[in-house]
């Protein structure tokens, strides 16, 4: 069989090698060489989660203990589902991101559940339960966005749809009687007294889907037209209009939720696609001007924003560490990433659960204790390796909605992943965010399996459609 | 499009770097001085959490570290705590410990230097890391000997080996639990500690080398050596015998205790002297010899000079400046001499051994897990203080104290002890401070000991050293010679 045959088979019939008859055989019959390199890279993934609570449990607990691989064997079972969905439905996706994804989430699940055993919660206490729980419902919702979604374009007809979803969703968490407020921040909405979700992680992906449409539709005007100064063509007022309101949401976000990290990430993911979509510097120069003009007053008018500059440049003073909403906690961190070293104490072995929240915001220094420096490179490795593909997209894509879709979804990953491990190590100031897949939360779960799954699907299309321009 | 994408990827990739920069200096440069921050309660679990070694007295565990089903998994704790409290110190959960817990930290917990094939192999074993065991030199029935014959007083006894320099008694009275400073429960412990440092008895001093007393008469066997080494004086060397004496350039008077003059005769001799244990004479003596060779005899004792057992001992003084007048009374043991027992110790195991001073010592060896020896600690000569034929001449002296003297409750029948006993004045109303050093046999030293009894032995300014502290040197000697 020629190398083509395969890429043209699965596309449309006029590419079909001369004197195959057209029918469901032949097609059923081609080798899907990335879906079983999928599946071994899953193998290997659902091994090494196996493996990982099994050590937690050997290391803090001293025996083997079968509830929880029972409930990991579920969540195997999910992933193996979607990579079985993918092979009926998109045989060419990018055969990387569902490993790691997995990876990442199984590895999240494993130092959630070593933390339950050094608080002693069990059962439906147990975060690591509801964690599994969560992951089991996120994969479905991607096998849904994989099933539902054939081809990303659809997404484009409803730009407007998602910018108003985005918006709403921004904003439900300060509607009375449903926003919930956690740890200063207002970025949760109560359903009943039982779940609690953060709308923001899902309007991130709508805003994604909104900046792709909005930048696409809008680009020329965007790019072509404003005043030259200082040798930098500067937009009209009228083009400024987007960009004026995004600020304007992430400094309400700022402000009203008190959430540093998720204006912060929307802000970035904007003015990244922005960029990307007009090719102006001095669009990127003119928002960060903004923005950090923003953060600058607002770090000097709202004390919790001022608190965390402190926090962050002066960490280890005792003032600050004593101080109540002071570095304790950052300094905590510190100290357990010290402890782990380059290697680590070992899965169950250190003490994570003295520093605060040690399963959501500071899972990275959890992991950083038990499996070191070594261990956070990997993680670190998987994050970009994730972030890699779907750049790839970007680069090898040949429809602009897709390509800024896909770069703007994997930025966001990429971005979060800063915010939150940047603010962890003392590389920016400490914002609350979750680590994709890894942090306990179920809102974030969900949003970075959605994530995945249109990677997957941008993917797949890229790999199913001839290029016609290069 | 894709040029602008090329940038984003650059900066996507300077996003981890950074990551991966600032995790690195975290983790790897950072990591030695987060964790020696006082804050960092990891360090202080792990110091816990490990099995600590034991402290060992004859083979058998004075401080040893129980595996319990709690956050700290060890309990330190302390067999016959009391007894040996001056020796182990304590490992409390939220301080610094204290005594041999302290100095010898490193080994105990497993991290010193001598022990790093031991965490390797721990590392690579997967086996906890365990710490190294300490045996003392202490002689557990001399320190049981001690802390019986000392009763109920306040003071110390320290019993040394003079050949060697080992310690083989220390005891501190009054005492603690030190049990009670090791519990896991942050309030009861703080409640404990508390209570033991507002007592007014001062349980947690370790009199034998922290309490700097007066040492009043013992002191003037300093004095003796520096004029025998002189060579200007000798036993036989006489002085006016008085009933009182002015000090110079001072309205203030010195008398012989108990009053009168230093047995009959116009003139006395320092055999006398220091035998009846003579205040007007030895002033007189002083006065001669000048303090700056009194000072060099008491620093070559060891005064005015630190050393470590390895528990850190209170540098005992003679004073750097002294006017006539004070160097009289100096010369007797009073103004501002002061003395630790284990230094009075030295002093006698100096003479016992023929006036070459050892190196006091309270550590034997360091056993690693397996009981192989880390360490092992070898009897150190730290210098001569006086020749050999000095060193006999104050033995006699100190023999004749005992035998005819005013250490004459120091006697046992049978065995030449050599001793002197020390009765030193505090402020004004204060109660007395009462001595006793020397050493037996006194041919052959086996033993030297010194007996220190603060607050006058409950007797106010009637007790004396013959009185109080002579008898408890008598019943340490005899239950050590007897053994």
């Amino acid at each position: 069989m020629p190398p083509s045959s395969n890429r043209a088979a699965a596309t449309d019939a006029p590419a079909r090698p001369q004197g195959t008859k057209p029918g469901k055989v032949r097609r059923l019959h081609l080798p899907q060489k990335l879906r079983h390199l999928e599946l071994f890279l899953l193998l290997i993934a659902c091994g090494i989660n196996a493996a990982a609570v099994m050590l937690v449990q050997l290391g803090a607990l001293g025996h083997i203990d079968t509830t929880l691989v029972l409930l990991g064997a579920g969540l195997s079972v999910l992933v193996l589902g979607l990579h079985f969905v993918l092979r009926a439905v998109a045989r060419d996706a990018d055969p990387f991101i569902l490993p790691i994804a997995s990876l990442l989430n199984g590895l999240g699940i494993a130092m959630i559940y070593r933390i339950d055993i050094a608080n002693g919660d069990a059962g439906w206490e147990s975060a690591a339960v509801r964690q599994t729980v969560w992951s089991a419902l996120a994969i479905a919702c991607a096998i849904t966005v994989v099933l539902v979604i054939r081809n990303h374009r659809v997404l484009f007809r409803y730009t407007y749809v998602a910018g108003f979803i985005a918006v709403v969703l921004l904003l439900l968490p300060l509607v009375p009687g449903l926003g919930r407020e956690v740890s200063g921040a207002r970025v949760w909405i109560g359903i009943g007294s039982f779940a609690t979700f953060q709308p923001g992680e899902i309007a991130k992906i709508a805003l994604a889907v909104f900046f792709a449409g909005y930048l696409v539709r809008n680009r020329d005007s965007l790019s072509m037209v404003g005043k030259r100064v200082l040798g930098m063509r500067f937009p009209r007022l009228r083009d400024l209009g987007p960009i004026l309101v995004v600020w304007a949401l992430s400094m309400s976000v700022i402000i009203f939720q008190r959430d540093l990290g998720t204006a912060l990430l929307y802000f970035g993911l904007f003015l990244v696609m922005l960029y990307l979509a007009t090719g102006r510097l001095s669009w990127v120069l003119l928002g960060m001007a903004l923005f950090l003009g923003g953060a600058i007053i607002a770090s000097q008018t709202l004390e919790y924003v001022n608190g965390r500059f402190t926090n962050w440049l002066d960490a280890l003073n005792p003032d600050v560490y004593g101080a109540s909403g002071g570095s304790y906690q950052l300094v905590q961190g510190l100290f357990g990433l010290a402890k782990g070293g380059l290697i680590g104490t070992g899965l169950g072995q250190g003490r994570p659960d003295i520093t605060p929240v040690p399963q959501s915001d500071y899972i990275i220094a959890s992991l950083g204790e038990e499996l070191g420096l070594a261990g956070l490179f990997a993680i670190l490795a998987l994050y970009l390796l994730f972030v890699a593909r779907g750049f790839r997209i970007g680069f090898a894509g040949n429809d602009d909605f897709g390509k800024l879709l896909g770069v703007g979804l994997s930025f966001v990953v990429a971005l979060q992943c800063f915010i939150v491990i940047g603010g962890v190590t003392r590389v920016i100031p400490l914002t609350g965010l979750t680590t994709p897949f890894l942090a306990a939360g179920g809102s974030s779960l969900v949003a970075n399996w959605i994530i995945a799954a249109l990677l997957l699907r941008l993917s797949d299309t890229l790999r199913n459609q001839p290029r016609l321009v290069v | 499009m894709n040029r602008e994408l090329k940038r984003v990827s650059i900066v996507v990739m300077l996003m981890f770097v950074a990551l991966l920069s600032s995790t690195t200096i975290i983790q790897v440069f950072q990591a030695d001085s987060l964790t020696a921050d006082a804050r960092n309660t990891r360090t202080l679990y792990d110091s816990y959490s490990v099995e600590r070694g034991a402290i060992l007295v004859a083979g058998n565990p004075i401080a040893q570290s129980m595996p319990v089903a709690d956050d700290y998994k060890f309990l330190r704790t302390y067999s016959n705590g009391p007894l040996y409290a001056p020796i182990t110190g304590f490992i409390p959960l939220n301080g610094s410990p204290t005594g041999l817990e302290h100095a010898l930290n490193p080994e105990l917990s497993g991290t010193s230097d001598s022990q790093f094939f031991d965490k390797m192999n721990a590392l690579i074993t997967g086996q906890n890391p365990k710490g190294a065991s300490v045996e003392v030199t202490i002689d557990p029935v001399a320190q049981q000997a001690a802390w019986d014959a000392l009763g109920d007083l306040t003071g110390s006894v320290v019993v040394t080996e003079p050949k060697t320099g080992r310690i083989l008694a220390m005891v501190s009275k009054p005492s603690y639990d030190p049990n009670l400073l090791t519990v896991h429960d942050n309030q009861q412990l703080t409640d404990n500690y508390q209570s033991l440092l507002s007592d007014d008895t001062n349980p947690l001093i370790d009199r034998a080398i922290n309490a700097l007393n007066p040492p009043g008469s013992v002191f003037k066997l300093v004095v003796m050596t520096a004029a025998l080494e002189s060579g200007k004086f000798t036993p036989e060397s006489t002085f006016p015998n008085l009933p009182a004496f002015q000090l110079p350039g001072s309205s203030s008077i010195v008398i012989n205790s108990g009053g009168g003059t230093c047995g009959s005769g116009s003139t006395v001799t320092l055999a006398t002297a220091l035998r009846l244990s003579c205040n007007i004479p030895m002033a007189e003596l002083g006065l001669q010899l000048g303090d700056k060779a009194i000072r060099d005899t008491a620093e070559k004792f060891g005064f005015n000079t630190d050393y470590t057992i390895p528990l850190k001992v209170a540098q005992s003084n003679y004073p750097l400046e002294l006017d006539d007048a004070q160097l009289a009374l100096s010369s007797f043991g009073q103004t501002n001499v002061r003395a630790t027992p284990l230094q009075m110790a030295m002093v006698s195991g100096t003479i016992a051994n023929g006036g070459m001073e050892m190196a006091p010592n309270l550590i034997s060896q360091i056993l690693a897990p397996n009981l192989s020896p880390l360490q092992t600690f070898e009897p150190r000569s730290l210098k001569r203080v006086m020749s050999a034929k000095t060193a006999a001449t104050i033995t006699q002296m100190m023999v004749n104290g005992v035998q005819d003297g005013a250490a004459s409750n120091a006697r046992i029948d049978g065995v030449n002890v050599a001793g002197k006993t020390g009765t030193a004045e505090n402020a004004a109303d204060d109660p007395y401070t009462l001595w006793f050093t020397g050493f037996a046999p006194a041919e052959d030293p086996k033993y030297a000991i010194s007996v220190l009894v603060e607050d006058g032995g409950g007797l106010g300014q009637t007790g004396y050293g013959n009185l109080v502290a002579a008898p408890i040197a008598k019943q340490v000697l005899e239950a050590v010679l007897n053994k």
